[in-house]
């Protein structure tokens, strides 16, 4: 499957915090979610008005450090948004990310060269990445395993219910 | 070829004599934690289509992330875990009364050496405090543990970190572990287990090992391990518990990364804003002005932590422009603290008193920062704007230096007070 948007480009260790701040995990409504995306991400304030569905979050290093919070995951996806591509993620973010169907894919040779409203081009199944937008592609790790399993599912509860069933 | 804390417990749960970093693992674990996020957690099990949990009796549910309810949203999920315990015969469900989570499992027994924690909190590496392996999950894979029993694990590659002499006056473990993840950085232990090894272990005790392997979690890792010891067994025996089953690692285990520290060399350490590995010794950043202290927390909220503070407050007054407030990690904590004078010695210096659970860590309720404002805290996250407004800052420094610095209104190494 081929993901394709405009990128939001960020830094290193974006925390959970910053992803979703604390005050709101009381929050269940999606689209009330949604609204707190990146909202203490310093320049991304405008970010859950102005991304559109399908757009890409392009990060650093250590994206998604901190709290085991799943909100981290979900606000990002109820937004619309396609996937998150970065240098390399913390651990529980991308556990949740497998488990809720959220694409994510590392890819520790990311260059600086990708910007904020560059298109991107994502193959999920080879892991190439592709920055439309100044012709250059870079490689990134394609889901395999288990891992692949459970995202080609579409996350943990439709794949243990496929199993089940 | 040896094996290390992490294959040997992984490798046991599996019923197998060993396992390589990398590979995965399918395993059930021994306990089951979730606090307020139960309600998510709930909500995800309730989609897979399973009526009841695996087993009710490894589960386990503290309420402390926003006790007493903050909101009408809190209580509603509050409510909904309450109903779901019940009907589920889930008994160890602990309501707002006793305190957070990962002290309540301490304290209380549920971990013990050799145990598999499974918790819907990253600081569920605390549990390496008792010889436990303890890793933190999300809400949507804890419903499925609920559902099966079961969950998978990458068998992790590990550090090795070995620590001798002796703390100097007014330094202590947080000290220590902060220096650590400032030196290894926030993701310097991604995806591996954290040990601790070495001559000074004997002199640190399980509160302070808990303080170690909680903050573990801000370099990323997955779990963090003092393996037991005399002071392991001394403690649990001291609680009434059973010692579990102690997995040592072997001598020419395998390790990714060695460190070796002499901890009497360490000066009081801060992390400031807004990342937990930005760190420095505390003469660094002294005379920054503080509006709020918080001493409290799963890090740092145990009689020993408010026994620190209160060696240094003791007999002086908190600075009239500084809020400074206590949250002692537990029920149990705060009656010791009562029974001992350490509460009477803290709100005499004007010290305001939380009920036990959370607090504002995580900047939900009960000391929440304003824009521009500045709090030295005990905890374990300086992220920006944790405590509150996005302007806000936090600093991270041991109880100690907490205190030190409520007395004088600004950012103080201890050893200058006491």
């Amino acid at each position: 499957m081929k993901l394709k948007g405009k990128a939001w480009v960020t830094g290193d260790d974006i925390d959970t915090d910053q992803i979703y701040h604390g005050q709101y995990l009381p929050i269940t409504d999606p689209h009330e979610m949604a609204k707190h995306a990146m909202e203490y991400v310093p320049g991304m304030e405008n970010f859950p008005r102005e991304a559109n569905s399908g757009d890409l979050v392009v990060a650093g290093k250590n994206f998604g450090t901190g709290s085991s919070r799943e909100h981290a995951v979900l606000c990002l996806q109820y937004l619309g948004i396609s996937c998150v591509i970065a240098k390399s993620f913390s651990r529980i973010f991308f556990r949740n990310a497998v488990n809720l169907g959220f694409p994510v894919i590392e890819c520790s040779g990311l260059p600086d060269s990708v910007k904020t409203g560059h298109v991107v081009e994502v193959d999920l199944e080879s892991g190439k990445i592709t920055d439309e937008t100044t012709g250059e592609s870079f490689q990134g790790v394609p889901p395999s395993g288990l891992e692949k399993e459970i995202a080609g599912s579409g996350g943990l509860i439709e794949y243990l219910k496929r199993k089940a069933g | 070829m040896g094996l290390t804390f992490a294959e040997k417990l992984l490798a046991s749960k599996v019923g197998r004599e060993t396992v390589q970093p990398g590979q995965i693992v399918e395993v059930t674990p021994d306990v089951a934690m979730s606090h307020d996020n139960a309600g998510l957690v709930i909500r995800q099990f309730k989609q897979i289509g399973v009526k009841r949990v695996w087993d009710p009796s490894k589960i386990v549910i503290p309420l402390d992330h926003r006790v007493p309810a903050e909101s009408t949203k809190t209580a509603n999920a509050h409510k909904s875990i309450r109903e779901f315990v019940k009907e589920q015969g889930i008994s160890d469900f602990y309501d707002i009364r006793e305190g957070v989570c990962h002290q309540v499992l301490v304290e209380k027994g549920h971990v013990l050496p050799g145990m598999l924690a499974l918790g819907t909190d990253s600081h569920t590496t605390s549990y390496g405090c008792v010889g436990a392996f303890g890793t933190g999950i999300g809400a949507t894979e804890m419903a499925a543990v609920w559902a099966t029993g079961k969950i998978w694990l990458r068998v992790p590659e590990s550090i090795r970190v070995d620590l001798r002499g002796r703390f100097q006056r007014m330094v202590f473990p947080k000290d220590f572990i902060l220096f650590l993840v400032g030196r290894l950085g926030a993701e310097g232990a991604n995806y591996c287990s954290v040990e601790f090894h070495g001559p000074s272990m004997a002199d640190i005790g399980v509160p302070g090992r808990f303080t170690m392997c909680n903050l573990s979690m801000e370099m990323g890792a997955k779990n963090a391990v003092v393996p037991v010891d005399a002071v392991t067994i001394q403690f649990l025996k001291g609680l009434g518990f059973t010692t579990g089953k102690a997995f040592l690692p072997d001598p020419d285990a395998q390790y990714v990364r060695r460190e070796s520290f002499d901890i009497s060399e360490l000066v009081p350490q801060i992390a400031c804003p807004h990342a937990v590995d930005n760190v420095k010794s505390v003469d660094k950043v002294e005379g920054i002005r503080i509006d709020q202290a918080v001493l409290g927390s799963c890090t740092n909220g145990r009689i020993e932590d408010l026994r620190e503070a209160a060696s240094v407050i003791e007999g002086k007054k908190i600075h009239p422009d500084v809020r400074m407030l206590v949250v002692p990690a537990s029920r149990s904590v705060l009656l010791e603290g009562i029974k001992t004078g350490v509460i009477t010695t803290l709100l005499e210096a004007g010290c305001v008193l939380v009920n036990p659970g959370c607090g504002p860590c995580l900047g939900a309720h009960e000391g929440i920062l304003a824009d521009g404002e500045v709090c030295i805290a005990s905890t374990n996250r300086n992220f920006k704007g944790r405590m509150g407004g996005a302007g806000s800052e936090v600093y991270l420094a041991s109880p100690a230096t907490v205190a030190a610095s409520a007395l004088k209104g600004r950012i103080t190494d201890p050893r200058k007070v006491a």
